[in-house]
């Protein structure tokens, strides 16, 4: 009898041992695979791999903005870099020129970025600090 | 002007009131009669002056008395009273004395509602209750008066952020902080019973309905927010995987968890350190959400400024309360004799421990999906985000599994249990995998994957549905409760195979056709209202099946702060939502508008309310026979 209790408690320690592992080898690798990256036009220079889904934050360029119906196109600045966006897809109500855009998506080249997500912010002067950071304290 | 110095004064007064609570309670913990009266006439009064102060802001607000700080910064005259009042809460100060108001107010129901209790117990509880009070004190006059005065008094305040003038925002704060302050009571109440020995079954049935009380307002809060997220922020969904979201899903978690546990303490000593566990992490977690969101690590509509001194006194605060929790558990929790958790393995409580492990995964995948990007960005200057596949990839394939335990494991009896009526639910097993590839068969490419989530879903459905008409009504609200989680499943799962959805930039005038569904915007029309302009935009949409129906989305520009929000237009019916929002982008001709069909909306919301409803009424139904 005493032996069988004994037993039934490893396979029960084992049993959750074995789950934990697995759970936490699962959280970490699916992890790895989902992560995106958040990137300023500068950035983007020096970026090596090129073809993973990144977000590009900084400030959409004055003057930038052209729209017809299939997509809309503007110019994220740093104000050292740029880089071209081509979005097609719902626009947020605080997207416009001049104002902090954060935009998630895959580059074309160094030059090109094709958003299939641009991010609302919630409130006129609220910047998100990633941006205010992309910018320096502009 | 006096509004706001009655306010300020009756805080400190308040604080007072909590040190003298405090003696009190010392001095009457060794006495062996009852608990002094002016235990109650204290914590009364504590209650009441915090009502005052609260009050006080309401008036301020209403006055639109623009002396004050808070209301300068979060109101306008030309706002419509009902979000002058609502945006009292709207705001950090407020809403931190919303939380004050909250605790205090509980603390002073537990007092009365305890009476059957042992006298120390209770002491212990409001002691513990009283330490984070007084730290909330603190931190509203030291780090976030509301009450501050601005000289020379503006003529006009800033605003409020029109996304924040909605009805549903107005009601989602208060119900949601009942849940996260009702969890501080789990947790001192908890700590008081580990201290004096009493984690009981008597014990149970007292917390247990501190447990369901904050369950409901918990869920039915985070559901509000959902529902306002849905139609206010036009990303046409209803949950985002939001850091914000995550935060309050954490404490829902455990909280789950934690009122599974209290059934099995209900009826036999076990799992005693495991459920003061649970308490314990359920206001951390909760006491965490405040921390996160309130100090602008997150970006989000919640975050509403970034002071330092906040976030840090906060932390502190955090901290402290953890090495008192977990000292206490450490030097108190003695492996009580009594408890046993050697459990037969075919037994409910077995299963509640399988709740509990998955409880357990689904809240390390929400922690670390979300406490990873700000690891990462303090440890180094990587900033990253987690998206929604990752917890679609972790959470969803378990979700099947869960099911299935959780149709069957509420048929087993306590202690020890047979399987029984094998047939019926072989019989409901086949009918749910049938019924499923039969509907699945031709809308989706992924079917064995969603033939075996979806038909577990549908088994956990059709068990409990039975339970609920043809079984005699042993345990209604237990039934009611999961009888919801499943139309909840099965509600998401459908809602997100057979969503569709068109993007496009249309001009006034324009037609758009994409498959079978015609698009047409027929004209814009401009209104005045008291804070805002508005665009009306008239669409009539034709959709597959040859129906016209006609949609009208806003835009509003908000006078101040100068805002422009859409309105989403929603046609709910009750086998699909039809959503259509637009947006005007660079004063072009062009709008951009989102046309979404998503089907089984409404019950999503439906199930929510009947998983709270199943908490509620297990709250009222009488107490079990002995």
């Amino acid at each position: 009898m005493y032996g069988k209790k004994v037993k039934l408690r490893f396979l029960f320690l084992a049993l959750i041992l074995v789950s934990v592992i697995l759970s936490v080898f699962l959280i970490l690798q699916s992890l790895k695979d989902n992560v995106v990256y958040f990137q300023s036009p500068t950035e983007i220079k020096f970026l090596i791999e090129l073809d993973k889904k990144i977000r590009i934050g900084g400030m959409v360029k004055e003057q930038s903005i052209s729209i017809n119906s299939n997509e809309v196109n503007f110019i994220i600045t740093d104000f050292k870099n740029e880089i071209n966006v081509t979005y097609s897809g719902a626009v947020p109500n605080l997207f416009s020129e001049g104002k902090g855009v954060v935009a998630e998506g895959f580059l074309k080249d160094r030059n090109y970025f094709s958003a299939t997500k641009i991010l609302a912010k919630h409130d006129e002067n609220y910047m998100p600090p990633e941006v205010k950071e992309a910018i320096g304290d502009k | 002007m006096l509004a706001n110095q009655i306010g300020y004064y009756s805080l400190i007064l308040g604080l007072l009131f909590s040190f003298l609570l405090c003696v009190v309670l010392i001095k009457d913990f060794n006495n062996n009669k009852r608990i002094n009266w002016n235990v109650f006439t204290l914590s009364f009064l504590q209650f009441t002056f915090v009502v005052v102060s609260f009050l006080s802001l309401i008036l301020s607000f209403i006055n639109s008395d623009f002396s004050n700080e808070t209301v300068f910064n979060n109101s306008h005259t030309t706002k419509p009273l009902f979000y002058k009042i609502s945006g009292t809460w709207g705001n950090h100060e407020g809403s931190l004395l919303l939380w004050l108001l909250v605790l205090t107010l509980f603390i002073f129901l537990f007092l009365i509602k305890s009476s059957q209790q042992p006298k120390k117990y209770r002491i212990l509880t409001l002691l513990f209750q009283q330490i984070i009070i007084i730290g909330f004190f603190l931190f509203v006059l030291m780090t976030s008066n509301p009450f501050n005065y601005l000289f020379p008094i503006p003529k006009e305040g800033l605003g409020l952020n029109p996304i924040l003038q909605d009805p549903i925002l107005a009601i989602h704060p208060p119900i949601l902080y009942l849940g996260y302050v009702g969890s501080s009571i789990i947790f001192s109440s908890s700590l008081a019973a580990v201290t004096q020995n009493y984690i009981s079954k008597k014990w149970a049935l007292h917390i247990k309905k501190w447990v369901l009380v904050s369950w409901v307002f918990l869920s039915t809060g985070i559901m509000l927010g959902s529902i306002w997220a849905y139609y206010e922020l036009g990303w046409g969904g209803f949950w985002f995987w939001d850091p914000v979201e995550n935060i309050s899903l954490m404490p829902w978690l455990t909280l789950t968890a934690l009122l599974h546990c209290i059934l099995v303490l209900e009826r036999r000593i076990a799992l005693t350190s495991w459920i003061v566990i649970l308490s314990i992490a359920t206001f951390m977690f909760s006491m965490c959400g405040t921390f996160l969101v309130r100090s602008g690590i997150l970006n989000s509509v919640h975050t509403f400024a970034n002071d330092p001194a906040r976030g840090i006194f906060i932390l502190i605060f955090l901290f402290v309360l953890i090495f008192l929790s977990l000292g206490i558990f450490f030097l108190f929790d003695k492996e009580n004799n009594k408890s046993s958790n050697n459990f037969f393995w075919l037994s409910k409580e077995t299963f509640i421990l399988v709740n509990n492990w998955f409880m357990m995964y689904f809240l390390s995948v929400v922690l670390i999906g979300t406490v990873y990007p700000i690891f990462l960005d303090v440890i180094s200057t990587e900033k990253i985000s987690v998206g929604p596949p990752f917890y679609h990839k972790l959470i969803i394939p378990f979700l099947a599994p869960f099911l299935l335990f959780m149709a069957f494991g509420p048929k087993l009896k306590w202690i020890k249990s047979k399987i029984e009526n094998k047939n019926s639910l072989i019989i409901f097993f086949i009918i749910s995998v049938a019924l499923t590839f039969v509907i699945l068969k031709n809308i989706t490419t992924d079917l064995l994957f969603y033939t075996i989530l979806i038909s577990a879903a549908f088994f956990l459905f059709f068990t409990n549905l039975k339970e609920l008409f043809v079984e005699k009504f042993n345990n209604i609200s237990r039934v009611i409760a999961h009888f919801g989680f499943s139309l909840f499943i099965l509600a998401v799962l459908f809602n997100s195979i057979l969503s569709s959805e068109i993007i496009t930039n249309i001009k006034v005038g324009e037609k758009y056709n994409y498959n079978e569904t015609e698009i047409l915007f027929e004209k814009i029309e401009e209104k005045k209202e008291s804070n805002y302009k508005v665009i009306i935009g008239y669409f009539k949409i034709t959709g597959e099946n040859g129906k016209t129906i006609q949609l009208k989305p806003e835009l509003r520009i908000y006078n101040q702060p100068i805002i422009i929000t859409s309105e989403a237009d929603i046609k709910t019916t009750l086998l699909e939502d039809k959503f259509l929002a637009m947006n005007l982008v660079k004063n072009d001709e062009y709008f951009n508008i989102r046309y979404q069909v998503k089907p089984f909306m409404l019950w999503i919301w439906i199930s929510v309310l009947l998983i709270s409803l199943g908490g509620l009424m297990s709250l009222v139904k009488k107490k079990y026979a002995k």
